[in-house]
């Protein structure tokens, strides 16, 4: 009996310690991180965040910070303790946390959920469920001009090795892939056609990693792509593996320049970088985040670039080509203007042929996409209908290797 | 030329004569708990200067702190439990089943895979069928370690081990079968959307995830049944005596090899079904991570309780609620999960700790014996 005893005196301890002590803050903010401020993708997450909490004087007592949440049901657990910390809105900032995003929405209607880089609020039909991404096409696009001013440079200056041509007389660009996604087609797609409009011969070759963030992986598939010959690797993938081994070849005497993704690499590659692609996750949470404050519904796809600088590219290197500073900033303004279209149907093939017409949607879910024309006015409107990319033709002059 | 001139060491140590009676083992331990406490509140102040008391109320409030968080910490202390009850007579066999991470998994993949695959069957019929395939595929996955242990005497805490790797790459090959979108590595929420087939449902309500009392009932019921097996039932004394000697269960004609066998697919089923209760009662999806290290730590739990599968009830709580302050602790003062898993280290050593002294005393220099 003394047994029994001394073990509700066990429980009734803890029980009694939790009795003590609640706080009460007006507004909280739940953040559901796929990594730390280590990796670089959760730490531009952490970043826009943080210009948020500037922006409305949050501080970390507002915010419920859950970092390395696995995409499991980990993620679902974590939503509901951010409702139960009596947030107003959860962002989740990994794709495959969505189901369990979606999941706790369901359940907390009075919450707002938001799964970052995520494509299925729409289809959920949720009202407190919603999906943001960037319009990361157009930086890449603008990275792809920086890049073919450089490759129009080292051409006109014969620069560019025979190893880096195709047999008929084409120039060779590589292009480090995460995963075979509509997402990676849409930016290195976008990359492409950025270079094709400065220096139009060119052709792109495509290795997967099958991972998002692996140093090892994306030194080595750059290595590949620089053995076939290409003289600039792009990449969308985490780490700064392509962009340290490009650099390592260039110190030994091979052409070969970096375009990045996220962060400036010319820490990691300060000749070979010559700017890198990002997203200002700012721009969105400073609106969602606003807009939960108010308690007004934060819209269910939201996709923003250049307009409102929710892109940009990192500073440029030291050996871009010249002019390519004003060339840029032409470039920006057009977009900025709507006179450039991206995925202008003009600037590409499919098969030899021109694309008038392409679903953008998948109604039945079945991952092929059967409605909604994504296609009017002369292009393709990529993250109009859905926030997350959707472009996803495998256009003539890009190989995928793997 | 061993002269007896050293000085008598400080203290010695030497096993207890008697078995400690009942009152003064649990008041050693319920002592050991306190100074862990103790320890632990000297080592959070130290390192985060943050006022002890403070700390210990949030982790109780990440526990305890509202209906909901507590309904999780019931679920998941009632998923540990079960893993335990389902190692417990495995245990006191003296069987090393170090293979409940996989007994768990292929038990989840079982019933992950009835949700795909029969959501059409009405609901009742669906769940018990989960339950009785999870049951198998735990079965047969305490069973190939036994027959091969019995059969060739194999050493079984490697190859329970190793059954455990087969079951995780199991599990990623069904995970890319299922995935949902394909390319995204994972399962994601099962039937979440279809109208939630398969989804142990609420007890004191209509819906899901709002309380977990099927879970309780369910794990409950296999604890009481554990129970009563091993204290009550020949096969329960069979184990006890092949776990204090397999020579004397063969000399007292116990079949050894047969008792190997039987145990470990009973353990291997309960584990089994810890894994439908993991997916059908708690996560709705599968993943490599679904046992998510249960299966060791629950180890922790059979042998703190010394497999008594009542007294597991405290300690799966014990634990989990750690599990829960700990996190708890780290999202309201921005700590990251490293102190609390120091905690839970502190608290798991004073408890083990204090099983030293339940079996063991100290004689000091000078007493004198009596």
């Amino acid at each position: 009996m003394k047994k029994l005893l001394s073990l509700i005196m066990v429980v009734a301890m803890i029980l009694s310690v939790c009795a003590i002590g609640a706080s009460a803050d007006d507004f909280k903010v739940g953040v559901i991180l796929v990594g730390d401020e280590n990796e670089g993708y959760t730490y531009a997450h952490i970043l826009g965040v943080r210009a948020a909490m500037a922006e409305y004087g949050l501080t970390d007592a507002n915010v419920c910070w859950y970092y390395n949440i696995p995409e499991d049901e980990t993620c679902y657990d974590k939503c509901i303790e951010a409702v139960e910390e009596g947030c107003k809105v959860v962002f989740t900032n990994s794709y495959s946390h969505q189901t369990y995003a979606e999941q706790a929405a369901m359940e907390n209607p009075e919450v707002q959920f938001v799964s970052m880089t995520g494509d299925g609020a729409l289809k959920s039909g949720l009202p407190n469920f919603s999906n943001a991404f960037n319009k990361t096409f157009e930086s890449r696009y603008v990275s792809g001009v920086v890049a073919g001013m450089k490759i129009a440079e080292l051409d006109a200056a014969g620069k560019i090795p025979a190893a880096g041509k195709t047999e008929d007389g084409k120039v060779k660009i590589g292009y480090v892939g995460a995963y075979p996604y509509a997402e990676v087609v849409s930016g290195y797609t976008g990359f492409y056609l950025g270079i094709k409009s400065i220096y139009p011969d060119v052709v792109m070759d495509v290795q997967y990693t099958n991972s998002w963030f692996n140093q090892t992986a994306e030194a080595e598939t750059a290595q590949a792509l620089m053995d076939r010959g290409c003289v600039i690797i792009g990449q969308h993938a985490d780490s700064t593996g392509a962009p340290s081994a490009i650099q390592a070849a260039k110190d030994a005497g091979k052409v070969a320049y970096s375009v990045g993704y996220n962060v400036d690499m010319l820490a990691v590659a300060p000749t070979a970088a010559l700017t890198s692609s990002t997203n200002d996750w700012g721009v969105y949470y400073k609106y969602a985040i606003g807009a939960a404050m108010k308690g007004e519904k934060i819209v269910t796809d939201w996709s923003e670039g250049y307009e409102t600088g929710a892109v940009a590219i990192t500073a440029l290197g030291p050996e871009v080509a010249p002019g390519t500073a004003e060339k840029v900033a032409e470039v920006e303004a057009a977009i900025k203007a709507g006179t450039l279209h991206v995925f202008d149907i003009n600037t590409f093939t499919v098969g030899g042929e021109k694309v008038e017409h392409c679903f953008c949607f998948d109604s039945d879910g079945d991952w092929i996409n059967d409605s909604v024309e994504a296609i009017e006015d002369g292009y393709y409107h990529e993250s109009e209908y859905l926030s997350a990319p959707s472009f996803s033709l495998r256009i003539d002059g890009i190989t995928e290797l793997n | 030329m061993a002269k007896n001139t050293k000085k008598e060491p400080l203290f010695r140590m030497s096993k207890r004569g008697e078995v400690m009676p009942g009152w003064k083992a649990w008041g050693t331990r319920f002592i050991g708990f306190l100074l862990s406490l103790v320890v632990s509140a000297v080592v959070i102040f130290a390192i985060t200067g943050l006022n002890p008391i403070e700390v210990f109320a949030k982790m109780g409030e990440g526990a305890f702190g509202s209906a909901k968080k507590s309904w999780v910490t019931v679920r998941d202390a009632m998923t540990m439990l079960c893993i335990a009850v389902g190692l417990a007579p495995a245990f006191k066999m003296r069987f090393w089943n170090i293979g409940a991470e996989g007994q768990i998994l292929v038990g989840g993949l079982a019933s992950a895979a009835c949700m795909i695959y029969l959501k059409s069957l009405p609901g009742l019929v669906l769940i018990i069928v989960m339950m009785i395939t999870s049951l198998i595929a735990g079965g047969l996955w305490g069973l190939l370690p036994a027959v091969f242990k019995a059969k060739w005497n194999t050493n079984e805490t490697l190859f329970t081990l190793m059954m455990n790797y087969i079951a995780i790459q199991l599990t990623s090959f069904f995970v890319a079968q299922w995935e949902n979108p394909p390319g995204s590595n994972s399962v994601g929420v099962i039937n979440g959307r279809t109208g939630n087939q398969g989804w142990l449902p609420n007890l004191f309500s209509s819906g899901f995830n709002k309380d977990f009392g099927w879970n309780v009932i369910i794990v409950l019921a296999v604890t009481l049944f554990m129970y009563l097996y091993l204290n009550k039932s020949k096969h329960g004394y069979e184990i006890s005596v092949i776990g204090d000697s397999q020579r004397t269960a063969r000399y007292a004609g116990i079949r050894v090899n047969y008792a190997f066998v039987r145990t470990m697919v009973l353990s291997g089923a309960i584990c089994g079904l810890a894994g439908f209760v993991a997916v059908s009662g708690s996560s709705h999806t599968i993943s490599t991570s679904t046992a998510g290290g249960r299966g060791f730590t629950a180890i922790i739990v059979a042998w703190l309780a010394q497999f008594n599968s009542i007294v597991m009830i405290i300690f799966s709580f014990l634990l989990v609620v750690l599990q829960k302050g700990a996190q708890q602790i780290a999202t309201s003062f921005g700590l990251n999960k490293y102190i609390s898993e120091m905690i839970t280290g502190i608290i798991l050593f004073f408890l083990l700790g204090s099983e030293f002294f339940v079996n063991y005393k100290l004689r000091f220099r000078g007493r004198k014996e009596k």
